[in-house]
């Protein structure tokens, strides 16, 4: 057991780590309203945009998808890494870049050998990881979380959609943390291109008002919403890794606060044990020198 | 009729409108009231729309229009 003094400033520090781990809960809470409402503010223009596609590439043949939708062989493949900029989030980051080096070890072992995998790296987590790792490194857009918006996003989608049409890649793949709620994110692997042809809605409940007139044409306008949709998918999965982050700090700094309450717990019954042996000496002392003046 | 403008940050108008003009690929048009259902993409130009206050307008760059039973959906990157 320490001096007195040593367990008083261990408390101390312990204490000041504890409101700071509080203060960045509570900003993560206010940061991850925010975040949420931006992903329901999100929400009817891609219900809109999905309806709109579906309606249309209901009587249209499957060919459609035009460059973005040729399934080639996958030989070049790249992965767009989504995690924050800063940590303090528990294992958030870590998951998205262990579930993408399981990846390359396993799925994409082939191609990786010849270098043909590249990660995308969109936050300061993964480009600092991957950056070390210049074969897989291919770039990074750590600026976006700065201003969250769809004008801010979809210049990424479209270099990317651009790459992918000029054949630079075979397949793109997104992975990301889905929030799920405040407490839990799911790493989660979405195929970005090419696109995969809609499931065939087999329960054909919606009814089909199919009688709209289509300007220009229906082809040309699926033409013009798949580019559309697609940087609709990245910007959700940017948007909910955004929420998840803070809710994952959210979480980790609960416990964090949770655990420095523990310590303190602890120190001070050990500073007050400490204390009070002091005393007792001290009395002892006394009595004993009055002891022997009394002798 | 009613009008919903939605870009994907925010919802930008909702409420009625008595007229509609949008800047369609194949031309500007306007919709007015028992329009028939159509789609449109849109194109670079100027939406106006007609309010109980007054004429409104807005630059886009591209979008898509849905009409439908007196009920307009605008869709609009930015």
């Amino acid at each position: 057991m320490g001096s007195l003094k040593e367990v008083r400033n261990r408390i101390t520090s312990v204490t000041s780590t504890q409101q700071i781990t509080k203060a960045m809960k509570m900003v993560s809470a206010a940061k991850l309203r925010r975040a949420q409402d931006a992903i329901i503010q999100m929400r009817p223009y891609a219900g809109k945009l999905k309806e709109i596609l579906e309606n249309l590439s209901e009587n249209l043949e499957s060919s459609a998808g035009g460059a973005y939708a040729k399934q080639r062989p996958v030989k070049k493949i790249l992965i767009i890494a989504v995690t924050s900029n800063r940590g303090l989030c528990g294992g958030f980051n870590a998951n998205v870049i262990r579930n993408i080096n399981l990846k390359i070890a396993n799925e994409y072992a082939a191609q990786a050998k010849e270098g043909n995998v590249k990660v995308l790296a969109i936050g300061k987590k993964a480009s600092d990881y991957f950056s070390k790792k210049p074969e897989l490194f291919e770039g990074q857009y750590n600026s976006v979380y700065a201003h969250l918006t769809f004008a801010n996003v979809s210049p990424i989608a479209e270099k990317i959609m651009k790459d992918f049409a000029d054949g630079m890649y075979d397949k793109v793949e997104i992975v990301y943390n889905q929030f799920k709620n405040a407490a839990v994110q799911n790493v989660v692997t979405e195929q970005f291109l090419p696109i995969q042809p809609p499931a065939k809605d087999k329960s054909n409940k919606s009814k089909k008002v199919s009688d709209y007139i289509f300007e220009p044409g229906k082809e040309e306008i699926v033409q013009d919403l798949i580019p559309k949709s697609l940087k609709i998918t990245l910007f959700k999965a940017v948007l909910e890794s955004h929420a998840g982050e803070h809710g994952a700090r959210m979480t980790s700094m609960n416990k964090a606060t949770d655990n420095a309450q523990e310590l303190i717990k602890s120190l001070k019954l050990s500073y007050n044990k400490a204390r009070q042996a002091a005393i007792t000496g001290e009395i002892l002392e006394i009595v004993g020198g009055a002891e022997a003046l009394k002798g | 009729m009613t009008l919903d403008i939605i870009t994907p940050d925010k919802k930008v108008f909702t409420g009625e409108v008595t007229s509609v003009t949008v800047p369609g690929t194949s031309g500007t048009f306007q919709v007015k009231n028992n329009h028939a259902p159509i789609i449109s993409a849109l194109t670079k130009g100027t939406v106006k729309y007609k309010t109980g206050d007054g004429e409104k307008t807005m630059q886009i760059t591209s979008g898509v229009i849905e009409v439908l039973k007196n009920k307009i959906i605008l869709l609009l990157e930015s």
